[in-house]
């Protein structure tokens, strides 16, 4: 690849030299003035730009490369050096190619998100239950409840849903109960299957629900209720007209406590899950692990920077904009 | 004190035009985004004031507090503080100490330990610290508290740790964040008086913030009227209240009776001013010193308690009688020291009336619908152009 | 609400049921004689013998607190800097982008940033012969990834801290530093303590940035809970998971006593 010479190009490499000129022009009034406050804002930083950004850009890079195997690094360089001194950019676009190609990749995004918004559905249906509740509990008793609800979270998650897989195996606890019962034949269980994975993110991710519904329900002025059945309203009216509404903070924000970070989860889909249950944290890890082919990883991540991160960053980024806004205007 | 043009008392020190002030608030403009919290701020302030900063939310006068104590920056103008700019000194480096709204004592120290926490920075020996924190606690009237933690104490003792914890260093400037807002009205009048006590005895220039104009008037030697930014009256609290510059002034201090009008014509040596008042459809005479052309609109303020009230009409041609008007009594407000008519005139306008009940003997009383006649001399009237 | 309510009350216990069952499961498991758990052979500590005999789970137990223990430690130091500058700064060149790379790690998946630590650690070593793989190069990409948590706490922390208090000691003539030291991280130590047990915890919960960025002998106790729970449930792993759930159930007991009475005696 050799840079054109257009001056379109040329004015845009010139613009970006000389902002960065400027930030650096900046940064260095902020050190001779504020001494002490540069140093706490560059040590986390550094650190972070170092451990967390570059690594990204690493990760780009190789993304473009080519898998080699049984070399060390398993990939190919980017650039390389021809015998005649000439430089030149390897740019393999074909791990991208698969990704869009190979349906593997889309349905695994696909199913991944699948995965994610049912299981949010059932923890808002199990988690507001509990949110209510302990939103309307005596102040002693709310602490016990919330304790309750968080104890499990300091517990190793890997552990959890270990024990998971006791009770939905085949005659496991649950099979063993239902059995019982007569609901279903001895030997019943659904372990290796998308049943158990929604289990088992609706295990995990349960009290990431309850804890933002509980604050917004303590807040709600249940006054209104009282209002409301004054007026001659039923319940369940007044829980779908008032309740419900004014409860929607709540809600979206457990919702996306529950619901981004399922849609990148490896662990429960691979122990719970069957060889079907591939989500794209699956497909990154045996594209690593098992494939050995690093660079379609690496595109992998990028794949799921895009399509993942970004949009949620964006999301965030709107809505302090938006809050600000509002509490300009009050 | 006998004061003469020539020799002002030593209490008035803005009279003295050989007095150099001690802070200077020099064209100080400060701005959040498009708003303007202080806009062009010009003061003078004098050794040993008790100043007020007075005006409601949003008036600037917070933001002018926490520039003097270097807790915000001016966007423009500088501030002197005893012959030496500050404007850029942090507040750490500045000789002035503040006593904030919520009192932001300390909540992990004990009294003791917030009071000596100014001179520990100072690194001043131990056994001075000591005596210097019972001699607060003694000036604030708690000397057996020094080892509670503020969580301990009451709302009012709060307040007086953070005036001695302010005091400690004895700055050169005493700043005061709306002092007596969190007390309750009882409490509040016992410690007006005492912070003026106080101060007399410290000898430190205060400069107050506050939006309560009762307490502005009680403690202060001079008062700036602040709004939207800007200063729009400095006086002591009598000029204030006898002759406010503006309609704004006037409202925001004391009740007031404000009648719209035109100069019919207005004489240089009396200083006499007749204006045609459709308000009440009457014509006023009033007191100015400035000449006013023809045809200018005015307001007139007149204090509900300069107003004189009779059962008939007045005989005309004395000083007492040179403004009259005729009126029904509309609402009656019996306050025990005092009584509020509200006085309707056939023109519509409502004109507020203060009478003090002086003796039981001479009560006068007056029931709803009750013809009045209200008379005011020209002198108790202000003329207001703005 | 007067009356009580019997299908909320159905519903709450449903949800709490569904949170303990399988950790109750687990403790019962834990203590049964036979090795297949869905028949009950007995009540036996057999298998409290066998995980303490069991040397390449306490090497890895050891391990991951260590590795967790520095982790917190260096969490809440970065953290702490990072909550500090973006709360009380205001505008300095560079905050949204620090803003921006501490938001960053906690919605991204786990196995995007084990990935790109590995990459990155992977060219150090090309370049500088550094870091190798193992215990380092896993506490360095915890640190990273806990950190943000620690500053979503210091932050949210000091934004709901009384600003005055740290303007009346600069107006008292201390300095920035002294004013940190002696004021502001008194009022948010419980803060940096939830912040410390919140890093630790999630280090030491970890597996998959622990699985890219370790090295040969390097495994760390989810590693090998979970090499052991892919070849088949092996009960070793239930008394481990009982040991930790009583310990943590303690734990949490306490600290609630503690701050209980902290409270009653406050006033």
């Amino acid at each position: 690849m050799r840079a054109a010479s257009a001056s379109g190009v040329w004015g845009f490499w010139f613009d970006v030299v000389r902002n960065l000129f400027g930030w650096f022009r900046l940064v260095g009034r902020e050190f001779r003035t504020r001494r002490g406050r540069f140093l706490v804002t560059s040590l986390p930083m550094l650190w972070l730009a170092l451990f967390f950004l570059v690594p990204f850009l690493i990760v780009l890079k190789i993304s473009f490369s080519q898998a080699v195997f049984g070399q060390v690094p398993p990939y190919t360089a980017l650039v390389e050096h021809a015998a005649d001194g000439a430089v030149s950019l390897r740019l393999h676009a074909s791990n991208y190619a698969m990704l869009l190609s190979d349906p593997l990749y889309v349905s695994a995004y696909l199913k991944s998100l699948l995965f994610a918004s049912v299981s949010t559905g059932f923890c808002l249906l199990l988690g507001y239950p509990i949110a209510y509740g302990i939103a309307r509990a005596r102040p002693s008793m709310r602490l016990v409840l919330l304790v309750l609800v968080v104890l499990p979270f300091w517990t190793s998650s890997l552990l959890r849903t270990y024990a998971l897989m006791g009770i939905l195996k085949a005659n496991g606890l649950l099979g063993q109960v239902l059995s019982a019962i007569a609901l279903v034949e001895p030997g019943w269980g659904i372990l290796y299957s998308d049943a158990a994975v929604y289990v088992g993110i609706v295990y995990n991710y349960l009290p990431f629900m309850i804890l933002p519904l509980t604050a917004t329900l303590m807040r709600l002025d249940f006054t209104l209720l009282e209002a409301a059945e004054d007026l001659g309203a039923k319940p369940w009216h007044a829980f779908m007209r008032i309740t419900l509404p004014l409860s929607m903070p709540g809600i979206i924000a457990g919702a996306l406590l529950v619901f981004i970070p399922a849609v990148g989860e490896f662990v429960i889909p691979d122990i719970l899950g069957g060889p079907d249950a591939l989500t794209i944290g699956r497909v990154l890890w045996i594209e690593f692990f098992t494939n050995r082919d690093w660079p379609l990883a690496a595109a992998v991540t990028i794949a799921m920077l895009v399509l993942i991160v970004a949009p949620t960053l964006l999301f965030e980024y709107v809505e302090n904009r938006r809050a600000d806004q509002e509490a300009a205007n009050t | 004190m006998n004061a003469t043009p020539g020799n002002p008392p030593a209490t008035e020190p803005w009279r003295d035009p050989a007095a150099q002030p001690f802070v200077r608030i020099e064209g100080v403009t400060k701005t959040f985004g498009k708003v303007y919290a202080c806009d062009e701020v010009t003061l003078d302030i004098y050794r040993g004031e008790f100043f007020a900063l007075l005006g409601g939310s949003g008036s600037g006068k917070s933001t002018l507090l926490r520039i003097l104590a270097g807790l915000e920056q001016p966007d423009r103008g500088r501030i002197m503080i005893d012959g030496v700019d500050v404007t850029r000194l942090p507040p750490y480096r500045r000789s002035v100490n503040m006593m904030f709204q919520s009192y932001a004592l300390f909540p992990h120290m004990t009294v003791a330990q917030n009071i000596a926490f100014g001179l520990r920075q100072d690194k001043l020996p131990a056994a001075e610290i000591r005596d210097r924190v019972q001699h607060m606690l003694e000036l604030v009237r708690m000397p057996q508290l020094g080892d509670r933690k503020p969580h301990q104490l009451s709302g009012g003792q709060r307040q007086r740790v953070a005036l001695a914890r302010a005091l400690a260093k004895q700055p050169k400037l005493l700043l005061l964040d709306e002092p007596l807002g969190a007390l309750d009205k009882r409490l509040r009048e016992h410690t007006q008086f005492e912070l003026v006590n106080i101060q007399e005895r410290v000898g430190t220039t205060f400069i107050m913030v506050t939006h309560d104009q009762e307490e502005a008037m009680t403690m202060s030697s001079r008062i700036a009227v602040m709004d939207t930014g800007r200063i729009v009256q400095v006086s002591t609290p009598a000029v204030l209240y006898e002759y406010p510059a503006t309609r704004f002034v006037a409202e925001f201090i004391g009740g007031i009776n404000l009648f719209e009008g035109r100069v019919l014509s207005s004489d240089e040596d009396t200083g006499m001013v007749r204006i045609q008042c459709d308000h009440l459809e009457a014509e006023l005479l009033a007191r100015h010193t400035d000449p006013l052309p023809e045809g200018t609109a005015v307001s007139i303020a007149v204090r509900p308690e300069k107003i004189d009230v009779h059962e008939a009409p007045p005989p005309r041609g004395t000083v007492a009688t040179e403004n009259v008007v005729e009126g029904r009594v509309a609402d009656v407000a019996y306050l025990g020291d005092v009584s509020i008519y509200r006085v309707k005139t056939a023109s519509g306008a409502i004109i507020r009336v203060q009478e003090t009940h002086v003796a039981r003997s001479s009560e006068p009383h007056y029931d709803w619908d009750d013809t009045l006649w209200l008379s005011w001399e020209a002198a108790s009237a202000v003329v207001l152009t703005a | 609400m007067n009356r009580r309510p019997f299908a909320l009350y159905t519903a709450m216990l449903a949800g709490y049921a569904f949170l303990y069952i399988p950790i109750f499961s687990v403790i019962a498991y834990s203590f049964n004689a036979s090795r297949v758990s869905t028949v009950w052979g007995g009540f036996s500590l057999r298998w409290y013998g066998e995980l303490l005999a069991n040397q390449q789970l306490l090497d890895a137990v050891q391990r991951s607190f260590l590795i967790a223990a520095i982790t917190a430690t260096a969490a809440v130091a970065l953290g702490t800097a990072s909550g500090l500058a973006l709360s009380r700064f205001g505008r300095f060149p560079g905050r949204g982008l620090l803003s921006l790379m501490n938001s960053a790690p906690m919605v991204m998946p786990d196995v995007m940033i084990g990935l790109s630590s590995l990459l990155l650690f992977v060219t150090l070593q090309q370049a500088f012969d550094w870091p190798d793989r193992g215990m380092t190069t896993i506490t360095l990409a915890h640190i990273t990834l806990t950190a943000c948590y620690v500053t979503v706490v210091v932050r949210s922390r000091m934004t709901s801290m009384d600003e005055s208090l740290e303007e009346a000691a600069m107006d008292l003539g201390a300095r920035p530093w002294r004013v940190f030291f002696v004021i502001t991280l008194p009022l948010i130590a419980p803060a940096l303590l939830a912040g410390w047990l919140l890093a630790f915890t999630l280090s030491l919960d970890d597996l998959v940035i622990a699985s890219f960025t370790s090295g040969p002998g390097s495994s760390t106790l989810p590693m090998v809970v979970y090499s052991k729970v892919k070849l088949g449930v092996t009960p070793e792993i239930n008394a481990l998971a009982t040991i930790i759930v009583v310990a943590v159930a303690l734990g949490v007991s306490l600290a609630g006593i503690a701050m209980h009475r902290r409270d009653r005696e406050a006033d």
